[in-house]
């Protein structure tokens, strides 16, 4: 009785708190410079592809280290459908969603009877081959081969009174609501309780009549859909692309920013969007030289003080809701 | 509003972010200006893919700890701040405004690499901002009409490659050439440049020319088929451990013709001795800095000076690496610069003496190699000597050559 109403309590500061926190997130890039709104939009746009990974791993307890793939599809579909097809840079996010759901679902398909590590392993594969991809003689024309695509800065439209640095903040910060909102409303869905009995016992899942394959790849799919979103917005934001921008490395830094917030609580991924944009420049300000080996100094200490990320540490102190399922942590 | 917990983070989160990360802008009218300093934005690969040529960086900033020694420029300390963009544009430009909206630079100087370089052009000329002597050898930069902040500093791969069509036409006018190249924007920018150079002679010329990938694992069919199109001349346009092998497989198959190497691959411990000096002898080469390993610059007065430098500021620096050495000569052109501003350092003016250069010699140049540039030129290195190997060093011949 009296956790129903410390939890009905907690629930209604929570909500104070989260019009305070919508507010101020709305206020931010009037209070800031350009130069800080460009960094938090990037936060923005990492945390959107990391909510996609969070679907995948967090919910179905699959892996994948190769969304840096998908979230370069995502910016080449933008850019090129901007660039090339003069298309309003609005009507990409949708764009490179549908492609990047597509490809991820048709990806998906074989790779998905692959288990844990081998799936990962197959989702590596990906990120590695993307570069040499982008740069592949025969869409050369439509990706700039390694010269990569410029495009302009979109500015606000109705002739709103913001910069472009604010304009780009707010569609970020909405797109990422958005998503938000449909993770949350997946996740409350016939298909997240299906997918969170997939992850917690795939037989016993099975035997309820979930059709595995059918609910993996989905998800697989709507993951990918994410860091396609995330991959335009990249591209937006930053008006190039090129096959650099895109290495291996960022699948893992993806990766690295879902553990560090938390698998399987789905607020964590802006956390680990401020890991991926944050953590290498406080590793630069320390020493430069040995920017690389202070990154890993600061991952590992990371995840000593907190094992189940940010999500993790905060359940402890009482601060968020467990998990979307009984896995303890 | 089951989400309100991680909105608080946020709160947080961005409150540090704003303490962390507020302005502190230098009190004056002129950006990255004061009485007492000029600050200097460089962006470099301390980390990542690129991070070998970090040395370019860490030499800027050796050097102009030696400037700030010795009393700065005209009374001011130079204050560099140099970030690490891992060789990521998407980071390049974050920390392009870093510099320029944060820590209000005059300048971003020697920024190293092609498309970090492409992803803050746009951005750095918008705001009127000098991207002075990228370290890049592409030709996009030297641009000064659609580009006016951006000027290139060493000669660029196609006014190299025109270097050797000159030589080629004018020692085997009637030879046919192969081309090796490494496909991407640095592999055609030479084979371009090479084209450009022979003119309406280069279709029957180049009867073959082969690309290969950085993922390859060797180039050796390519060898054989440039062999078997009869070419008596072979350009090495590869990266050194393509170049060495190709190096090292033309010999195996008996191949001599007259072999040009790009000035990439040109250095003897890192190419030439795996590739074997027997069968590197003879190769040719064109270069504009003087190579630390060679023992004809022994007695070097400038050689001495870089020495002496290297000891005193950067002892754990690589000095068999040309990389040590193009940092601290683009340094020099930058200290030229800004001493010949004088007191009006404005972006503009800075921009102004960078593109009225005439004849500047800074140290490590070859022997006779000057910088100019106009309002219309923005290219200030654009000479370069030949240079054969005799399989021990390379040994200069002929004039400095232009393109």
């Amino acid at each position: 009785m009296s956790a129903v109403t410390q939890s009905a309590g907690s629930a209604r500061i929570a909500a104070y708190a989260g019009v305070a926190a919508l507010a101020l997130s709305l206020a931010l890039p009037f209070a800031v410079s350009g130069f800080v709104v460009f960094q938090l939009t990037q936060v923005m746009i990492f945390a959107i592809a990391i909510l996609g990974l969070n679907l995948l791993t967090g919910i179905s307890g699959q892996f994948s280290l190769g969304h840096g793939a998908f979230f370069a599809l995502g910016a080449y579909a933008a850019a090129i459908a901007i660039d090339s097809f003069g298309l309003h840079y609005g009507l990409t996010l949708p764009l490179a969603a549908m492609i990047c759901f597509l490809v991820g679902f048709l990806f998906g398909l074989p790779a998905l009877r692959l288990e844990g590590i081998y799936l990962a392993l197959a989702t590596f594969a990906l990120a590695l081959a993307t570069p040499p991809l982008l740069k592949f003689s025969l869409v050369e024309g439509w990706t700039g081969s390694v010269q990569g695509v410029f495009l302009a800065k979109p500015s606000p439209p109705f002739g709103l009174p913001l910069s472009d640095d604010q304009w780009l903040y707010l569609l970020t910060l909405v797109v990422g609501l958005a998503l938000y909102r449909v993770a949350r409303n997946l996740l409350d869905s016939r298909t997240g309780r299906a997918l969170i009995a997939i992850r917690e016992h795939p037989i016993a899942a099975g035997a309820m009549g979930i059709d595995l394959p059918a609910y993996k790849t989905l998800i697989f799919g709507i993951s990918a859909a994410y860091a396609g979103v995330a991959g335009a917005l990249s591209a937006i934001v930053v008006q190039f692309v090129a096959p650099d921008s895109f290495a291996f490395w960022l699948s893992i830094a993806l990766f690295v920013g879902l553990v560090v917030g938390g698998v399987g609580w789905l607020p964590g991924a802006l956390l680990g969007g401020a890991f991926i944009v944050f953590a290498p420049n406080i590793a630069e300000g320390i020493s430069k030289g040995l920017s690389g080996a202070l990154y890993g100094i600061i991952l590992v200490v990371l995840i000593y003080l907190m094992p189940a990320g940010a999500g993790g540490l905060l359940r402890r102190l009482g601060l968020a809701q467990g998990p979307r399922t009984g896995r303890s942590s | 509003m089951r989400c309100a917990p991680w909105r608080r983070i946020w709160f947080a989160a961005s409150a540090t972010a704003m303490v962390v990360l507020a302005p502190h802008a230098v009190a004056d009218d002129l950006p990255g200006v004061s009485d007492t300093i000029i600050r200097i934005g460089n962006i470099s690969p301390y980390s990542g893919p690129a991070s070998a040529y970090s040395q370019i960086g860490k030499t800027i900033e050796a050097y102009v700890d030696k400037i700030n020694a010795e009393g700065g420029v005209n009374g001011r300390t130079i204050e560099l701040l140099s970030y690490d963009d891992g060789y990521s544009p998407p980071k390049t430009l974050e920390q392009a405004r870093k510099l320029v909206e944060r820590d209000d630079a005059l300048l971003i100087f020697a920024s190293l690499g092609t498309p970090t370089n492409s992803a803050i052009h746009d951005y750095l000329n918008g705001k009127g901002v000098p991207q002075l002597f990228v370290a890049t050898g592409a030709s996009k930069w030297g641009d000064p009409k659609n580009h006016p902040w951006t000027m290139a500093w060493q000669p660029v791969y196609r006014t190299e490659a025109g270097i050797y069509a000159r030589h080629v036409l004018e020692n085997r006018p009637d030879g046919k050439i192969a081309v090796l190249y490494q496909n991407d924007d640095y592999g055609r920018d030479y084979l371009e440049g090479l084209r450009a150079g022979l003119g309406d002679r280069a279709d029957s010329m180049i009867v073959a020319a082969l690309p290969y990938e950085t993922t390859d694992p060797t180039i050796d069919s390519q060898i054989i088929n440039l062999k078997a199109s009869g070419a008596d001349i072979f350009v090495n346009v590869a990266t050194p451990k393509f170049a060495a092998q190709a190096i090292r497989k033309a010999a195996e198959i008996g191949w001599r013709p007259m072999h040009i190497l790009n000035s990439v691959s040109q250095s003897v411990g890192a190419v030439l001795v795996p590739a074997g000096l027997d069968a590197a002898k003879g190769i040719i080469s064109a270069a504009y800095l003087k190579d630390s390993s060679d023992p004809q610059w022994a007695e070097d007065e400038e050689m001495a000076a870089w020495h002496g430098f290297m000891d005193d500021y950067y002892p754990q620096g690589d000095r068999n690496s040309n990389l040590t050495v193009y940092g601290y000569a683009v340094t020099k052109t930058l200290q030229h610069v800004l001493e010949a501003a004088g007191d009006d350092l404005s972006r503009e003016n800075v921009m102004k003496v960078a593109a009225s250069m005439e004849n500047v010699r800074v140290p490590m140049l070859l022997p006779g190699i000057t910088m100019t540039t106009s309002a219309t030129d923005f290219f200030p290195l654009q000479d370069m000597q030949l240079m054969r190997f005799d399989g021990e060093r390379w040994q200069l011949f002929g004039d400095i050559i232009s393109e």
